[in-house]
């Protein structure tokens, strides 16, 4: 079994990602209803709740879920939190943390150009602001 | 009413069926979109991070253009921005409610943006045209109608960014009945079903199709399953990864049933009895043609 650690380190990670999203992660009550409601949670390897439970600990290997760039914003979990915590917030700083190290998720020469020619701007437009820098 | 439009990248490329729908069927209740000139890209999503104010300057130089509208008597609404995306609308209110809650932010983008004449002030109410809809009334809208729908088994979709977050959405998170309205209005049938709220997978369709493809799947197989005619969306990119992606899904599951999704405005232009040559269907994969025909024009 994993040992949870709290130290300097993983207070750090916490709070940084307290200040990127704006919100008070120690209001989570780990009730898992945003994870219930997720749309996409059968595709996640952790669930939204996880996440939370996670960044509330400091955990920064966090930042190596899938789970980030599954999150599509969708806000379903956001308007049901009893606490009235913005999960798609916090997704959307962990994603940062990551952007800002120049480590993308999407890299647009990957795609084939009959792909790119099908997708719409929107879609482009979406996908190239999310999950690259 | 003469209103301030901002359009957004994609009415103007393939969701161009929307765009003219929705304006052809303005004009027939006397309300006149104007382009907001020299507009620009919204950005398509909102920036969430506490820090990043950049990405909301886009959002905020196009409201600048309103104001100058106003200025020069283009439009007669009072503070009013309309649009028809999903999506835009989002990411220009919830800029827009940035601005008018934290004044030092605004001050900042005002600053970034010396060289423009005018200063944005946080004055502006950006609204989707469905909100112009309800509030022209869907009782007058009724009145209006020539071709009715009857018979028609619409399923609305608000898929999410009409509705989420609450701050800005159009109607009630949970319970939304505003599409059900409008489509009763145009004497159609507002099909109840589960999914109307499901997250379509939204840009996913660009990094992991897959993921939209499993989802799309299930969202229009509960339409079906309702027994829904047709789908509405107010989402060009809903409408992307509805429509254009049933060519996948039916190759991955030959005994696949393809539904028609169409625009609200589409809709609206056919009850309102325009010449559907005006609008189109140019941009919908899935033919609409058919059940429209055999319900509506009993051809």
């Amino acid at each position: 079994m994993k040992k949870i650690v709290l130290n300097e380190k993983t207070l750090e990670f916490q709070r940084k990602v307290e200040e990127l999203s704006g919100e008070n992660t120690a209001m989570c009550d780990q009730c898992g209803t945003c994870s219930g409601g997720c749309p996409f949670v059968e595709e996640m390897d952790i669930t939204p709740a996880q996440l939370m439970r996670k960044v509330m600990l400091g955990q920064e290997d966090v930042l190596e879920c899938d789970t980030l760039w599954i999150c599509a914003t969708c806000n379903t979990c956001t308007v049901r939190c009893p606490r009235k915590l913005d999960v798609s917030k916090i997704a959307e700083a962990l994603r940062q943390i990551k952007l800002r190290d120049e480590i993308n998720n999407l890299d647009i020469d990957d795609l084939p150009k009959e792909v790119l020619k099908e997708l719409p701007q929107i879609a482009l437009i979406a996908a190239l602001r999310k999950l690259s820098s | 009413m003469k209103i301030p439009y901002f359009p957004g990248c994609s009415l103007k490329t393939y969701g161009s069926s929307f765009e003219k729908s929705a304006i052809a069927s303005g004009a027939s209740l006397g309300i006149e979109f104007v382009e907001i000139p020299r507009w620009n890209c919204c950005g398509v999503v909102s920036s969430l991070t506490s820090d990043d104010l950049m990405h909301h300057l886009a959002p905020v130089r196009n409201m600048i253009r309103v104001l100058e509208m106003q200025d020069e008597k283009m439009v007669d609404t009072d503070n009013k921005m309309l649009t028809l995306c999903s999506m835009c609308m989002n990411t220009l209110k919830r800029s827009n409610l940035k601005m008018q809650e934290h004044a030092d932010e605004l001050e900042t983008i005002n600053d970034f943006m010396y060289k423009e004449d005018k200063k944005y002030d946080g004055s502006l109410d950006v609204v989707h045209y469905l909100e112009v809809l309800r509030d022209y009334g869907f009782d007058e809208i009724a009145k209006k109608v020539k071709v009715p729908l009857k018979g028609l088994k619409v399923a609305p979709y608000y898929g999410c960014m009409l509705i989420r977050p609450k701050e800005v959405g159009i109607d009630d998170a949970e319970e939304p009945v505003i599409m059900e309205n409008f489509i009763k209005s145009l004497s159609a049938e507002a099909v109840d079903w589960r999914s109307r709220k499901t997250c379509c997978g939204s840009y996913l369709t660009v990094s992991k199709e897959n993921i939209v493809i499993k989802l799309t799947r299930k969202i229009l197989e509960d339409a079906r399953a309702n027994g829904a005619d047709v789908i509405v969306t107010s989402c060009p990119l809903c409408a992307f990864n509805l429509d254009n992606r049933q060519a996948l899904i039916q190759i991955q599951n030959p005994g696949f049933e393809p539904i028609p999704v169409l625009y609200f405005t589409q809709l609206l232009a056919i009850a309102l009895g325009l010449d559907i040559n005006e609008y189109g269907f140019a941009n919908n994969k899935v033919d609409g043609m058919p059940i429209l025909n055999e319900k509506i024009f009993k051809k």
